[in-house]
């Protein structure tokens, strides 16, 4: 069974509201993207990305393209 | 071994840097500009008999047995209220001064019982002493004139008994009480030959103001005030110094012992955290280390509704690893984890991590710092470089202005309150952000100037609006800031903070404080003076609490105090061993000396050190270790000295993963709530029974000391290796010393620091190494850790836990000076007689809309769940906000409490939970579900199968 995605889902949209503030929206997704990797268990990660593979129902914007973003730095 | 009896100076140390040279009895002696007669005559070598007079006190000049002849001075005067003056020639013996003290004796001792032999001090009594130091052998006056033999005795404190029959009224115990406390819950009553020591207005001392710190104890000079212990038990034949065991203050001590037993803890008059004060709990709640209730032997069961079986340390230790490699073998590497203890020493926590990094394979390690100062770590790392406070408890006496947020000192940390409040008598002013009215707000001798009352869970709003008057009104330090700080992100930060929005009046609405206060304290902050910034979980325990963090530490740079005596950022830790347990590698990110597991050169250190691949990313933390456990992904957990199903949120989820486990390993005192849900118990060894140490806030490693055996058998840090070397991972310490060696050799700002070091210093303050091989007291003194200070922007971002019609007040959760923490501890000694329950505190306006009086039973009802508590009426509440404390398990406080956290560091959002109270009758659902699941627990623990021999 996968960790549970609507928790994760509300901890990464708190995540993104914090960087959302901090400047440009390019550095905004590069903030989430490097805290989710910086604190984030794999399993946590690997939830969150197929969440977003799925659709990413209720996840912001800038915090789905950081999970892309991640993923596409891992491939 | 230290001595029992310490050289007492008469009156306090003086810091001036002037020297006065004078000569005493013929001996040429100089000292600080200040100093008494007294004290020089000490420091010289000559001993003065004294009585009203100790060194922890400033000279009253009452007693008149300390007086001296000066040359050229008329009479006798008294040398502890004479100040040293150059060229001073003082007599301490001469035959007219041997008749006068002979006569002041004389007088103490016809109002005195006789009872010597019998008496509980006799051996420990300056009263005997001066007796027998000035050679009394007569008493002219008779024992039939009227005397004060017949008082009566106040044994109504648990821990000390008042018996003015044997006072002297010296006083000692009333300054005591004013100038170290700051209490002043004593007083002299009466005039003349009536003269009396009294609490309060004559009240009982369980009765009165008195907070039982223990200062008037140890100040006085007979048996008048003395520790029940010592009359039941004797007075101590050794001591040892070590460490108190509550809270992050960490407090010296001197364990005077019989043997193996503790007869009393006196604090140590060399603490430099403490300075030879103290608090109830660790003066006196530590009875809870021999307490029946500790399981001495170690336990396993196969499932939860099995009873107990005791077996040996290697049967347990064997058990317990077979669990966690089949475990991992059928679910996988990172099925299983561990959590450190802030209650541990820093060598067990160590190894804890390391446990679980090298023999474990993986990162899933936590400590309790989760759910209380993970924020910090964050918030101080990313503006200035290293996760922890700025500076040592001293630089408050030079602090002017103190903004105190979110703390609550007199009851969490009360030895640092009494070092405010003294501060704050020398006139030092206040600022409090706190949605409560503690104590501090309106003390006898000490008020806030500034109390901004805020709504739960506004904290980033205030701070930004104090930001916004200080900006606006050209308050910042715009020098230190362009020499110290990132000057693209301060600019930033300053557009940001200047923004209309941020400022006080159009945060009103949202935060609930006056503008005119904020602006007010903005510019007493800014302006008063060195300002320094205190808080404590009222910060960190937000949905925001590691951006409020930010924000603290922004307004500090800003204003430019940071780097020296008398300013910084301080967080007040919970738990004696907060700050070690984060510096030694419990985050599950982070090795030892808060480096990133990913970052491989540390990653290649540890990996030779440890001879084994460690993994690369981040493990679990504490809430996602529950959330993984109830998706069964995560299997098994070591949990050493922590009472995760009480402490932390949500207690439903918390207990329902628990339950999910297929193996549970409890390491602990006692059978605490979560070894409930245990299948396997390691009796836990208290900071009485081990050697190490522990890290208070301020940085400061001390030792811990065995001062006897463990009761289980092994100090906690040799069961880990145990269980470490039954995994196939061999751990080789024969002492707590090598351990602490090998941390130091692993970590930069631990290189200077062993168990040698620390004996030879007393204690270090972490960095210590070739830059600054005694430690470090104030951090970021020509530049920040980081290099250059950088501001980050704080957007307030309102929680998710909002009140509504169905939940329309707010609860806020916190701790109480009797009880600490889950109470575990202090539950099992007499400090319940200050608090037997946890009660929920509502404003008279809230209670009287529903109809609730002092001590109804009332239910509390939020989003998470429901408990029952009664109630207590109070205006330390603002309307709409409740407040309860959580040191009793049975009252559930956890249960209400919910699974929002702040959004860097997971920490849960303790603070703010939406509620709703009402009158009940009977207590709530999982009230008596947890009434019922913990008498059968109690039942199989207490019918539990003895080992086989």
């Amino acid at each position: 069974m996968p960790m549970n995605v609507e928790h994760l889902v509300t901890m990464a949209n708190q995540i993104g509201a914090f960087f959302d503030s901090q400047g440009t929206r390019q550095e905004a997704v590069a903030g989430i993207a490097d805290h989710l990797k910086r604190f984030w268990e794999p399993r946590m990660l690997r939830a969150i990305e197929a969440h977003v593979a799925a659709g990413a129902a209720g996840l912001h914007d800038t915090v789905a393209d950081a999970v892309r973003q991640l993923q596409q730095a891992a491939a | 071994m230290p001595s029992l009896r310490t050289l007492d100076f008469g009156t306090p140390r003086r810091s001036a840097t002037q020297e006065v040279a004078l000569e005493v009895d013929g001996v040429a002696v100089s000292v600080p500009a200040g100093t008494s007669v007294m004290r020089a005559c000490i420091e010289a070598g000559s001993k003065v008999p004294k009585l009203c007079a100790t060194d922890s006190l400033e000279p009253f000049g009452s007693c008149r047995l300390c007086l001296v002849e000066i040359d050229g001075r008329k009479g006798y005067p008294a040398s502890c209220t004479t100040v040293v003056e150059a060229g001073m020639k003082v007599r301490t013996q001469s035959e007219p001064l041997a008749r006068i003290r002979r006569g002041v004796m004389e007088l103490y001792i016809s109002d005195h019982p006789l009872d010597c032999l019998t008496c509980s001090a006799n051996g420990n009594c300056e009263l005997q002493d001066m007796a027998g130091v000035v050679g009394l052998r007569e008493v002219r006056y008779g024992m039939d004139g009227a005397h004060h033999l017949d008082a009566k005795k106040d044994e109504s404190n648990p821990y000390f008994t008042f018996d003015p029959a044997k006072c002297i009224v010296c006083s000692r115990c009333v300054r005591a009480c004013e100038e170290v406390q700051g209490t002043f819950a004593l007083t002299i009553d009466s005039r003349g030959f009536a003269s009396a020591v009294s609490a309060g207005a004559n009240s009982p001392f369980l009765d009165s103001e008195c907070v039982s710190c223990g200062a008037c104890v140890q100040a006085c000079p007979t048996a008048t005030l003395i520790e029940k212990s010592v009359i039941e038990k004797g007075q101590a034949e050794h001591a040892h110094i070590t460490t108190c065991a509550y809270c992050g203050v960490g407090c010296s001590f001197r364990a005077e012992m019989k043997g193996t037993e503790v007869v009393r803890m006196v604090p140590d008059e060399n603490g430099r955290a403490n300075h030879g004060h103290s608090c109830v709990k660790g003066r006196f709640a530590w009875g809870y280390a021999t307490h029946k209730d500790r399981i001495r032997k170690p336990m396993i069961r196969q499932r939860i509704t099995d009873p107990w079986q005791e077996v040996s340390w290697e049967q347990a230790v064997a058990h317990a690893a077979g669990e966690l490699r089949r475990i991992q073998a059928k679910y996988g590497r990172d099925s299983i984890g561990g959590i450190t203890s802030s209650r541990c020493t820093n060598e067990e926590t160590y190894l804890v991590q390391k446990l679980v990094r090298a023999a474990f394979g993986n990162n899933n390690v936590d400590t309790c710092a989760r759910v209380c100062h993970s924020p910090t770590g964050y918030g101080l790392k990313a503006t200035m470089g290293e996760s922890a406070g700025t500076q040592d408890f001293d630089s408050i006496r030079a602090t002017d202005v103190i903004l105190l947020i979110g703390a609550n000192p007199t009851d969490g940390h009360p030895v640092f309150a009494s070092a405010m409040k003294r501060r704050m008598r020398e006139g030092a002013r206040l600022i409090i952000v706190d949605p409560r009215a503690i104590d501090l707000v309106d003390g006898p001798h000490v008020q806030a100037d500034f109390h901004l009352q805020l709504r739960p869970g506004t904290n980033v709003a205030v701070i930004n609006a104090l930001a916004h008057v200080i900006a606006a009104e050209g308050m910042l330090d715009e020098r230190f800031v362009a020499a110290r700080c990132e000057p693209e992100a301060y600019a930033n930060w300053k557009r940001f903070v200047l923004e209309p929005r941020n400022s006080p009046e159009a945060l009103e609405p949202l935060t609930g404080v006056p503008a005119a206060l904020v602006r007010g304290a903005a510019r007493l902050f800014a302006t008063g003076g060195n300002a320094a910034i205190y808080y404590g979980l009222g910060v960190t325990e937000h949905s925001q609490g590691s951006t409020m963090v930010m924000g603290i530490a922004n307004l500090a740079m800003a204003t430019g105090n940071i780097g020296r005596e008398g300013v910084g950022v301080n967080p007040l830790r919970g738990q004696n061993n907060v700050q070690g347990s984060c510096d030694m590698g419990s985050f599950p990110h982070e090795f030892p000396g808060y480096r990133h597991v990913s970052h491989l050169p540390t990653r290649r250190q540890f990996e030779g050190a440890w001879g084994v691949e460690l993994a690369a990313e981040p493990g679990l933390r504490i809430p996602n270790m529950f959330d993984a456990a109830l998706d069964g992904s995560f299997k098994a957990l070591y949990v050493q000295g922590e009472d995760i199903a009480q402490s932390d949120p949500g207690t439903q989820h918390v207990t329902a993963a628990l339950g999910a486990l297929e193996c549970l390993i409890v390491q602990d005192l006692f059978l605490n709530e979560t070894a409930k849900f245990a299948h396997v118990f390691f009796p836990g060894a208290s900071f009485l029974e081990k050697d190490g140490t522990f890290t208070n806030a301020e940085r400061r490693i001390s030792r811990v000391r065995k001062v006897m055996p463990p009761l289980a058998g092994l100090a906690d840090w040799e069961a880990t290796v145990a269980l470490s070397n039954a995994l196939g991972y061999p751990m080789h310490y024969e002492h707590a010393g090598q351990i602490l060696d090998e941390i130091a050799r692993l970590t930069p700002t631990f290189t200077g620091v062993s168990f040698e070091s620390i004996d030879r210093l007393g204690s270090i303050q972490w960095p210590c190494n070739e830059q600054a091989p005694e430690g470090t007291p104030v951090m970021h003194i020509d530049e920040f850790v980081r290099g250059k200070g950088h501001f980050v922007v704080t957007e307030f971002v309102p929680t998710d836990e909002r009140v509504n019609a169905r939940y329309p007040l707010i609860l806020t959760t916190g701790r109480i000076l009797s009880q600490y923490n889950v109470g575990a501890q202090t539950r099992r000694t007499a400090n319940v007689a200050w608090h037997a329950e946890d009660r929920l505190d509502i404003h008279p306006h809230d209670a009287e809309e529903r109809g609730i009086r002092e001590g109804d039973w009332v239910g509390i009802a939020s989003r998470a769940g429901e408990t029952v508590l009664r109630a207590r009426i109070s205006e330390r509440m603002q309307p709409g906000v409740v407040y309860t404390t959580f040191h009793f398990p049975g009252s559930g406080a956890n249960v209400i409490t919910t699974e929002n956290s702040d959004w860097a560091t997971n920490c849960p959002e303790y603070k703010v939970t939406a509620v709703q109270v009402s009158l009940v009758s009977h207590p709530s659902e999982w009230q008596e579900r947890y009434r019922r699941f913990s008498e059968e627990q109690l039942r199989l623990v207490e019918t539990r199968k003895p080992a086989l021999t």
